[in-house]
Protein backbone atom coordinates (compact mmCIF):
# COMPACT_ATOMS: atom_id res chain seq x y z
CA UNK A 1 0.00 0.00 0.00
CA UNK A 2 3.04 2.21 0.08
CA UNK A 3 3.06 2.08 -3.69
CA UNK A 4 4.09 5.39 -5.20
CA UNK A 5 4.41 6.26 -8.86
CA UNK A 6 6.55 8.90 -10.57
CA UNK A 7 4.75 11.47 -12.68
CA UNK A 8 5.63 14.66 -14.53
CA UNK A 9 4.28 18.00 -13.38
CA UNK A 10 2.25 19.67 -16.15
CA UNK A 11 0.87 22.71 -14.35
CA UNK A 12 0.74 24.15 -10.85
CA UNK A 13 -1.96 26.13 -9.10
CA UNK A 14 -1.41 26.86 -5.42
CA UNK A 15 -0.87 23.59 -3.60
CA UNK A 16 -2.36 21.54 -6.46
CA UNK A 17 -0.67 20.29 -9.59
CA UNK A 18 -1.77 18.44 -12.71
CA UNK A 19 0.62 15.56 -13.25
CA UNK A 20 1.11 13.18 -16.16
CA UNK A 21 1.48 9.50 -15.34
CA UNK A 22 2.40 8.79 -18.94
CA UNK A 23 0.39 8.30 -22.11
CA UNK A 24 -1.92 11.10 -21.18
CA UNK A 25 -3.10 9.71 -17.84
CA UNK A 26 -3.52 13.04 -16.03
CA UNK A 27 -4.37 13.53 -12.40
CA UNK A 28 -4.62 16.37 -9.90
CA UNK A 29 -2.32 15.90 -6.93
CA UNK A 30 -1.52 17.86 -3.80
CA UNK A 31 2.05 19.19 -3.73
CA UNK A 32 2.19 20.64 -0.19
CA UNK A 33 4.88 18.15 0.83
CA UNK A 34 7.40 18.90 -1.93
CA UNK A 35 9.14 21.76 -3.74
CA UNK A 36 8.64 21.21 -7.42
CA UNK A 37 8.25 23.04 -10.71
CA UNK A 38 6.54 22.50 -14.04
CA UNK A 39 8.43 19.84 -15.99
CA UNK A 40 9.88 18.23 -12.87
CA UNK A 41 9.13 14.69 -11.73
CA UNK A 42 7.39 13.84 -8.47
CA UNK A 43 6.62 10.59 -6.69
CA UNK A 44 2.86 10.31 -6.13
CA UNK A 45 1.19 8.37 -3.33
CA UNK A 46 -2.55 8.46 -2.56
CA UNK A 47 -3.06 11.76 -4.33
CA UNK A 48 -0.03 13.50 -2.83
CA UNK A 49 3.41 14.18 -4.22
CA UNK A 50 5.69 12.83 -1.48
CA UNK A 51 9.09 13.45 -3.08
CA UNK A 52 10.75 15.12 -6.01
CA UNK A 53 12.58 12.63 -8.18
CA UNK A 54 16.28 13.10 -8.60
CA UNK A 55 16.58 12.47 -12.34
CA UNK A 56 20.33 12.86 -12.48
CA UNK A 57 20.72 10.39 -9.65
CA UNK A 58 18.36 7.98 -11.42
CA UNK A 59 20.38 8.06 -14.60
CA UNK A 60 23.66 7.71 -12.80
CA UNK A 61 22.56 4.85 -10.57
CA UNK A 62 22.45 2.22 -13.29
CA UNK A 63 25.80 3.27 -14.73
CA UNK A 64 27.26 2.97 -11.28
CA UNK A 65 25.83 -0.50 -10.84
CA UNK A 66 27.11 -1.67 -14.18
CA UNK A 67 30.48 -0.46 -13.11
CA UNK A 68 30.35 -2.22 -9.75
CA UNK A 69 29.11 -5.40 -11.36
CA UNK A 70 31.78 -5.50 -14.02
CA UNK A 71 34.65 -5.11 -11.59
CA UNK A 72 35.96 -8.11 -9.75
CA UNK A 73 35.14 -6.73 -6.30
CA UNK A 74 33.05 -9.09 -4.25
CA UNK B 1 -5.80 -1.79 -2.55
CA UNK B 2 -7.99 -1.25 -5.48
CA UNK B 3 -6.72 2.23 -6.23
CA UNK B 4 -3.16 1.11 -5.90
CA UNK B 5 -3.95 -1.58 -8.40
CA UNK B 6 -5.11 1.21 -10.64
CA UNK B 7 -1.82 3.00 -10.15
CA UNK B 8 0.00 -0.26 -10.78
CA UNK B 9 -1.79 -0.61 -14.08
CA UNK B 10 -0.54 2.82 -15.07
CA UNK B 11 2.89 1.99 -13.79
CA UNK B 12 4.16 0.44 -17.00
CA UNK B 13 3.00 3.34 -19.09
CA UNK B 14 5.05 6.03 -17.41
CA UNK B 15 7.71 7.39 -19.65
CA UNK B 16 9.72 8.67 -16.79
CA UNK B 17 12.98 10.45 -17.44
CA UNK B 18 13.44 8.82 -20.84
CA UNK B 19 13.82 5.09 -20.56
CA UNK B 20 14.61 5.07 -16.88
CA UNK B 21 11.91 2.61 -16.02
CA UNK B 22 12.97 0.11 -18.64
CA UNK B 23 16.54 0.29 -17.49
CA UNK B 24 15.46 -0.73 -14.01
CA UNK B 25 13.85 -3.78 -15.59
CA UNK B 26 16.70 -4.62 -17.94
CA UNK B 27 16.90 -8.44 -18.14
CA UNK B 28 20.59 -8.29 -19.06
CA UNK B 29 21.41 -6.33 -15.95
CA UNK B 30 19.23 -8.69 -13.90
CA UNK B 31 21.22 -11.63 -15.23
CA UNK B 32 24.48 -9.90 -14.37
CA UNK B 33 23.38 -9.28 -10.79
CA UNK B 34 22.02 -12.77 -10.29
CA UNK B 35 25.30 -14.22 -11.57
CA UNK B 36 27.15 -12.13 -9.01
CA UNK B 37 24.76 -13.31 -6.32
CA UNK B 38 25.33 -16.95 -7.29
CA UNK B 39 29.08 -16.42 -7.12
CA UNK B 40 28.87 -14.85 -3.71
CA UNK B 41 26.42 -17.36 -2.22
CA UNK B 42 27.59 -19.16 0.92
CA UNK B 43 28.28 -22.91 0.90
CA UNK B 44 25.19 -25.06 0.38
CA UNK B 45 24.82 -26.09 4.01
CA UNK B 46 24.64 -22.47 5.14
CA UNK B 47 21.23 -20.80 4.94
CA UNK B 48 20.98 -17.03 4.55
CA UNK B 49 17.71 -15.28 5.25
CA UNK B 50 16.93 -11.69 4.32
CA UNK B 51 13.71 -10.03 5.39
CA UNK B 52 11.78 -7.23 3.73
CA UNK B 53 8.92 -5.40 5.41
CA UNK B 54 6.92 -4.10 2.48
CA UNK B 55 3.96 -5.44 0.54
CA UNK B 56 5.25 -3.75 -2.61
CA UNK B 57 8.59 -5.55 -2.28
CA UNK B 58 6.73 -8.83 -1.97
CA UNK B 59 4.76 -7.92 -5.07
CA UNK B 60 7.90 -7.22 -7.12
CA UNK B 61 9.65 -10.36 -5.85
CA UNK B 62 6.68 -12.61 -6.53
CA UNK B 63 5.48 -10.97 -9.72
CA UNK B 64 8.90 -11.10 -11.41
CA UNK B 65 9.77 -14.51 -9.95
CA UNK B 66 12.93 -13.09 -8.39
CA UNK B 67 13.21 -15.92 -5.87
CA UNK B 68 13.90 -18.27 -8.76
CA UNK B 69 16.99 -16.22 -9.62
CA UNK B 70 18.48 -16.83 -6.18
CA UNK B 71 20.41 -19.89 -5.04
CA UNK B 72 18.27 -22.18 -2.89
CA UNK B 73 20.11 -21.32 0.30
CA UNK B 74 19.32 -17.60 0.03
CA UNK B 75 15.82 -16.96 1.25
CA UNK B 76 13.87 -13.70 1.17
CA UNK B 77 11.00 -13.61 3.63
CA UNK B 78 8.16 -11.12 4.04
CA UNK B 79 7.77 -9.34 7.37
CA UNK B 80 4.91 -7.08 8.50
CA UNK B 81 4.77 -4.88 5.41
CA UNK B 82 1.07 -4.64 4.82
CA UNK B 83 -0.45 -1.75 6.79
CA UNK B 84 -3.98 -3.03 6.19
CA UNK B 85 -3.17 -6.54 7.46
CA UNK B 86 -1.83 -5.31 10.80
CA UNK B 87 -4.79 -3.06 11.72
CA UNK B 88 -6.15 -4.83 14.80
CA UNK B 89 -9.76 -6.00 14.91
CA UNK B 90 -10.45 -3.50 17.73
CA UNK B 91 -9.85 -0.59 15.33
CA UNK B 92 -12.12 -2.12 12.68
CA UNK B 93 -14.71 -2.52 15.47
CA UNK B 94 -14.36 1.18 16.29
CA UNK B 95 -14.96 2.13 12.66
CA UNK B 96 -17.97 -0.21 12.48
CA UNK B 97 -19.44 1.26 15.68
CA UNK B 98 -18.95 4.81 14.45
CA UNK B 99 -20.58 3.87 11.13
CA UNK B 100 -23.51 2.40 13.01
CA UNK B 101 -24.10 5.83 14.56
CA UNK B 102 -25.00 7.11 11.11
CA UNK B 103 -21.56 8.59 10.40
CA UNK B 104 -20.11 8.18 6.89
CA UNK B 105 -16.87 6.18 7.02
CA UNK B 106 -14.42 6.83 4.18
CA UNK B 107 -11.53 4.43 3.67
CA UNK B 108 -9.10 2.86 1.20
CA UNK B 109 -10.64 -0.03 -0.75
CA UNK B 110 -8.69 -2.80 0.95
CA UNK B 111 -9.80 -1.79 4.42
CA UNK B 112 -13.40 -2.61 3.55
CA UNK B 113 -13.12 -6.37 3.89
CA UNK B 114 -10.67 -6.59 6.80
CA UNK B 115 -12.36 -8.69 9.47
CA UNK B 116 -13.38 -7.02 12.73
CA UNK B 117 -14.33 -8.98 15.84
CA UNK B 118 -17.89 -9.42 14.63
CA UNK B 119 -17.95 -7.91 11.18
CA UNK B 120 -16.04 -6.04 8.53
CA UNK B 121 -16.93 -2.57 7.24
CA UNK B 122 -18.28 -4.26 4.12
CA UNK B 123 -20.70 -6.29 6.22
CA UNK B 124 -21.69 -3.15 8.10
CA UNK B 125 -22.29 -1.50 4.72
CA UNK B 126 -24.48 -4.40 3.63
CA UNK B 127 -26.55 -3.76 6.76
CA UNK B 128 -27.07 -0.15 5.78
CA UNK B 129 -24.03 1.74 7.08
CA UNK B 130 -22.67 4.45 4.79
CA UNK B 131 -19.10 3.34 3.97
CA UNK B 132 -17.34 4.87 0.96
CA UNK B 133 -14.07 4.06 -0.76
CA UNK B 134 -11.71 6.95 -1.47
CA UNK B 135 -8.41 7.28 -3.29
CA UNK B 136 -6.86 9.41 -0.59
CA UNK B 137 -7.71 11.65 2.33
CA UNK B 138 -8.26 14.72 0.15
CA UNK B 139 -11.11 12.94 -1.65
CA UNK B 140 -12.69 12.19 1.72
CA UNK B 141 -12.52 15.86 2.70
CA UNK B 142 -14.13 16.81 -0.60
CA UNK B 143 -17.03 14.43 0.08
CA UNK B 144 -17.52 15.99 3.52
CA UNK B 145 -17.57 19.51 2.06
CA UNK B 146 -20.25 18.45 -0.42
CA UNK B 147 -22.53 17.14 2.32
CA UNK B 148 -22.10 19.48 5.29
CA UNK B 149 -25.10 18.08 7.16
CA UNK B 150 -23.52 14.64 7.51
CA UNK B 151 -20.61 13.61 9.74
CA UNK B 152 -17.61 12.09 7.92
CA UNK B 153 -14.72 10.06 9.28
CA UNK B 154 -11.56 9.13 7.36
CA UNK B 155 -10.16 5.78 8.48
CA UNK B 156 -6.48 6.66 8.23
CA UNK B 157 -4.55 3.43 7.63
CA UNK B 158 -0.95 3.28 6.46
CA UNK B 159 2.71 3.49 7.35
CA UNK B 160 4.96 6.56 7.26
CA UNK B 161 4.40 6.89 3.51
CA UNK B 162 0.74 7.70 4.02
CA UNK B 163 0.74 9.43 7.43
CA UNK B 164 1.98 12.81 6.11
CA UNK B 165 -1.03 13.03 3.77
CA UNK B 166 -3.34 12.68 6.77
CA UNK B 167 -1.25 15.24 8.65
CA UNK B 168 -1.55 17.83 5.85
CA UNK B 169 -5.34 17.59 5.87
CA UNK B 170 -5.73 17.65 9.63
CA UNK B 171 -3.55 20.76 9.90
CA UNK B 172 -5.51 22.54 7.19
CA UNK B 173 -8.90 23.93 8.01
CA UNK B 174 -10.75 20.65 7.80
CA UNK B 175 -14.54 21.03 7.79
CA UNK B 176 -16.34 20.79 11.13
CA UNK B 177 -18.14 17.64 10.02
CA UNK B 178 -14.87 15.79 9.41
CA UNK B 179 -12.67 13.73 11.72
CA UNK B 180 -9.96 11.06 11.60
CA UNK B 181 -9.66 7.56 12.95
CA UNK B 182 -5.88 7.22 13.00
CA UNK B 183 -4.50 3.73 12.49
CA UNK B 184 -1.12 4.87 11.23
CA UNK B 185 1.79 2.63 12.21
CA UNK B 186 5.56 3.02 12.14
CA UNK B 187 7.89 0.51 10.48
CA UNK B 188 11.18 0.64 12.46
CA UNK B 189 9.59 -0.68 15.70
CA UNK B 190 8.20 -3.66 13.77
CA UNK B 191 11.66 -4.38 12.35
CA UNK B 192 13.10 -4.27 15.83
CA UNK B 193 10.48 -6.73 17.00
CA UNK B 194 11.44 -9.22 14.27
CA UNK B 195 14.97 -9.30 15.64
CA UNK B 196 13.61 -10.52 18.93
CA UNK B 197 11.63 -13.41 17.43
CA UNK B 198 13.62 -16.42 18.63
CA UNK B 199 14.07 -18.81 15.74
CA UNK B 200 13.54 -16.35 12.88
CA UNK B 201 17.29 -15.65 12.54
CA UNK B 202 17.42 -12.89 9.97
CA UNK B 203 20.71 -12.08 8.24
CA UNK B 204 19.74 -8.71 6.78
CA UNK B 205 16.96 -6.20 6.19
CA UNK B 206 15.73 -4.96 2.85
CA UNK B 207 14.22 -1.72 4.17
CA UNK B 208 11.12 -0.27 2.47
CA UNK B 209 11.86 2.42 -0.11
CA UNK B 210 8.73 4.52 0.11
CA UNK B 211 8.57 4.59 3.89
CA UNK B 212 12.19 5.72 3.67
CA UNK B 213 11.32 8.50 1.22
CA UNK B 214 9.61 10.09 4.22
CA UNK B 215 11.70 9.01 7.22
CA UNK B 216 15.11 8.95 5.50
CA UNK B 217 17.98 6.69 6.51
CA UNK B 218 18.63 7.73 10.09
CA UNK B 219 15.91 5.63 11.81
CA UNK B 220 17.62 2.46 10.50
CA UNK B 221 21.04 3.31 11.90
CA UNK B 222 20.48 1.21 14.97
CA UNK B 223 20.11 -2.02 13.00
CA UNK B 224 23.74 -2.32 11.87
CA UNK B 225 25.07 -0.49 14.91
CA UNK B 226 23.20 -2.13 17.78
CA UNK B 227 22.10 -5.42 16.20
CA UNK B 228 24.94 -5.86 13.66
CA UNK B 229 22.28 -6.36 11.02
CA UNK B 230 23.09 -5.51 7.38
CA UNK B 231 20.44 -3.04 6.19
CA UNK B 232 19.79 -1.79 2.65
CA UNK B 233 17.02 0.61 1.67
CA UNK B 234 15.75 -0.59 -1.72
CA UNK B 235 13.35 0.50 -4.44
CA UNK B 236 10.67 -1.50 -6.21
CA UNK B 237 11.81 -2.30 -9.70
CA UNK B 238 13.18 -5.83 -10.15
CA UNK B 239 16.71 -4.46 -10.55
CA UNK B 240 16.33 -2.47 -7.33
CA UNK B 241 15.38 -5.55 -5.34
CA UNK B 242 18.08 -7.76 -6.87
CA UNK B 243 20.68 -5.07 -6.31
CA UNK B 244 19.49 -4.70 -2.71
CA UNK B 245 19.93 -8.43 -2.15
CA UNK B 246 23.37 -8.30 -3.72
CA UNK B 247 24.38 -5.42 -1.42
CA UNK B 248 23.13 -7.34 1.63
CA UNK B 249 24.99 -10.43 0.59
CA UNK B 250 28.17 -8.45 0.12
CA UNK B 251 27.88 -6.94 3.60
CA UNK B 252 27.21 -10.37 4.97
CA UNK B 253 30.23 -11.89 3.31
CA UNK B 254 32.50 -9.06 4.44
CA UNK B 255 31.04 -9.35 7.92
CA UNK B 256 30.72 -5.57 7.93
CA UNK B 257 27.09 -4.73 8.65
CA UNK B 258 26.24 -1.22 7.55
CA UNK B 259 23.39 0.94 6.32
CA UNK B 260 23.26 1.44 2.55
CA UNK B 261 20.90 3.19 0.17
CA UNK B 262 20.10 1.43 -3.08
CA UNK B 263 17.21 3.82 -3.80
CA UNK B 264 19.17 7.06 -3.80
CA UNK B 265 17.13 8.47 -6.67
CA UNK B 266 14.20 8.83 -4.25
CA UNK B 267 15.53 8.44 -0.71
CA UNK B 268 17.58 11.19 0.91
CA UNK B 269 19.52 10.72 4.11
CA UNK B 270 17.27 13.19 5.95
CA UNK B 271 14.05 11.94 4.30
CA UNK B 272 11.34 14.43 3.35
CA UNK B 273 11.83 17.06 6.04
CA UNK B 274 8.67 18.93 5.08
CA UNK B 275 6.64 15.76 5.55
CA UNK B 276 8.36 14.90 8.81
CA UNK B 277 7.57 18.37 10.14
CA UNK B 278 3.85 18.18 9.41
CA UNK B 279 3.71 14.66 10.81
CA UNK B 280 5.31 15.81 14.02
CA UNK B 281 2.96 18.75 14.25
CA UNK B 282 -0.12 16.57 13.84
CA UNK B 283 0.78 13.37 15.66
CA UNK B 284 2.39 12.05 18.78
CA UNK B 285 3.99 8.61 18.84
CA UNK B 286 2.20 6.08 21.07
CA UNK B 287 2.32 2.35 21.81
CA UNK B 288 -0.27 0.24 20.02
CA UNK B 289 -1.49 -3.20 19.05
CA UNK B 290 -0.67 -4.78 15.70
CA UNK B 291 -2.81 -7.63 14.43
CA UNK B 292 -0.95 -10.89 14.76
CA UNK B 293 1.91 -9.25 16.60
CA UNK B 294 0.57 -7.70 19.78
CA UNK B 295 1.58 -4.53 21.52
CA UNK B 296 4.58 -2.60 20.23
CA UNK B 297 5.89 0.44 22.10
CA UNK B 298 6.24 3.72 20.15
CA UNK B 299 4.74 2.22 17.01
CA UNK B 300 1.65 4.26 16.14
CA UNK B 301 0.55 7.83 15.51
CA UNK B 302 -2.22 9.50 17.47
CA UNK B 303 -3.50 13.02 16.84
CA UNK B 304 -2.05 15.56 19.26
CA UNK B 305 -4.21 16.83 22.10
CA UNK B 306 -4.77 20.23 20.49
CA UNK B 307 -6.28 18.46 17.45
CA UNK B 308 -8.62 16.36 19.56
CA UNK B 309 -11.64 17.97 17.92
CA UNK B 310 -10.70 16.03 14.76
CA UNK B 311 -10.04 12.74 16.56
CA UNK B 312 -12.97 10.45 15.79
CA UNK B 313 -12.36 8.34 18.92
CA UNK B 314 -12.84 11.44 21.07
CA UNK B 315 -15.55 13.02 18.96
CA UNK B 316 -17.81 9.97 19.10
CA UNK B 317 -16.61 8.61 22.45
CA UNK B 318 -15.74 5.20 21.04
CA UNK B 319 -12.77 3.22 22.34
CA UNK B 320 -12.52 -0.54 21.83
CA UNK B 321 -9.73 -2.03 23.92
CA UNK B 322 -9.66 -5.64 22.76
CA UNK B 323 -10.82 -7.36 19.61
CA UNK B 324 -10.66 -10.81 18.10
CA UNK B 325 -7.69 -10.60 15.76
CA UNK B 326 -7.12 -14.09 14.43
CA UNK B 327 -9.83 -16.56 13.48
CA UNK B 328 -9.42 -20.18 14.44
CA UNK B 329 -7.21 -21.97 11.91
CA UNK B 330 -5.88 -18.79 10.26
CA UNK B 331 -2.10 -18.53 10.47
CA UNK B 332 -1.90 -14.81 9.68
CA UNK B 333 0.04 -14.15 12.86
CA UNK B 334 2.82 -16.42 11.56
CA UNK B 335 2.66 -15.14 7.97
CA UNK B 336 2.88 -11.52 9.15
CA UNK B 337 6.20 -12.04 10.91
CA UNK B 338 7.59 -14.20 8.10
CA UNK B 339 7.68 -17.37 10.17
CA UNK B 340 5.70 -19.39 7.65
CA UNK B 341 4.95 -18.93 3.97
CA UNK B 342 1.32 -18.60 2.89
CA UNK B 343 1.18 -22.09 1.41
CA UNK B 344 2.18 -23.54 4.77
CA UNK B 345 -1.20 -22.45 6.13
CA UNK B 346 -3.62 -25.39 5.75
CA UNK B 347 -6.37 -23.03 4.62
CA UNK B 348 -4.39 -21.36 1.82
CA UNK B 349 -6.37 -21.59 -1.43
CA UNK B 350 -8.66 -24.14 0.17
CA UNK B 351 -11.05 -22.43 2.56
CA UNK B 352 -9.19 -19.12 2.21
CA UNK B 353 -9.07 -17.53 -1.25
CA UNK B 354 -9.03 -13.97 -2.63
CA UNK B 355 -12.74 -14.37 -3.37
CA UNK B 356 -13.50 -15.61 0.16
CA UNK B 357 -10.67 -14.44 2.38
CA UNK B 358 -10.47 -15.64 5.96
CA UNK B 359 -7.56 -13.63 7.30
CA UNK B 360 -6.43 -10.05 6.76
CA UNK B 361 -3.35 -11.27 4.84
CA UNK B 362 -5.64 -12.56 2.09
CA UNK B 363 -7.84 -9.45 2.05
CA UNK B 364 -5.39 -6.75 1.15
CA UNK B 365 -3.72 -6.75 -2.26
CA UNK B 366 -0.48 -6.16 -0.35
CA UNK B 367 -1.04 -9.04 2.06
CA UNK B 368 1.48 -11.85 1.60
CA UNK B 369 -1.23 -14.52 1.18
CA UNK B 370 -3.04 -12.41 -1.39
CA UNK B 371 0.14 -11.65 -3.37
CA UNK B 372 0.96 -15.36 -3.50
CA UNK B 373 -2.59 -16.29 -4.40
CA UNK B 374 -2.82 -13.88 -7.33
CA UNK B 375 0.57 -14.30 -8.97
CA UNK B 376 1.04 -17.15 -11.39
CA UNK B 377 4.77 -16.65 -11.93
CA UNK B 378 5.35 -17.25 -8.25
CA UNK B 379 8.31 -19.35 -7.29
CA UNK B 380 8.52 -20.33 -3.70
S1 LIG C 1 -4.13 -18.35 3.87
FE1 LIG C 1 -5.87 -17.25 4.78
S2 LIG C 1 -6.24 -18.29 6.69
FE2 LIG C 1 -4.17 -18.85 6.05
S3 LIG C 1 -2.82 -17.34 7.01
FE3 LIG C 1 -3.32 -16.57 5.00
S4 LIG C 1 -5.09 -15.23 5.37
FE4 LIG C 1 -4.91 -16.55 7.18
Amino acid sequence: MCLAIPARVISIEGDKAQVDFGQGVLKGVNITLVETKVGGYVLVHAGYAIQTVDEKEALETIDLWNEILSTGIE
Amino acid sequence: MRFYQQELNNYDKVDFGMTERLRFRDPELAKKISKKILKMAPPKDELIKFCHVCGTHEWTITHYGLRSLLPSNIEVIAGPGCPVCIVPAAEIDEAVQIAQKGVVITCFGDVLRVPGSQKSLLEAKAEGADVRIVYGVSDAVRLARAEPKKEFVFFAVGFETTAPTTAVEVLKKTPQNFSFLSSHRLIPPAMELLLGVGDLQIDGFLAPGHVSVIIGMKPYELFPRVYRMPTVVAGFEPIDVLMGIYMLLKQNKEKKPRLENEYSRMVKWEGNTKALKVMDKAFKVVGSNWRGIGRLPNSALKLRKELEAFDANEKFGIHVEQGKDILLGCECHLVIIGKIKPDECPMFMKSCTPQKPVGACMVSSEGTCRVWATTSTRSK
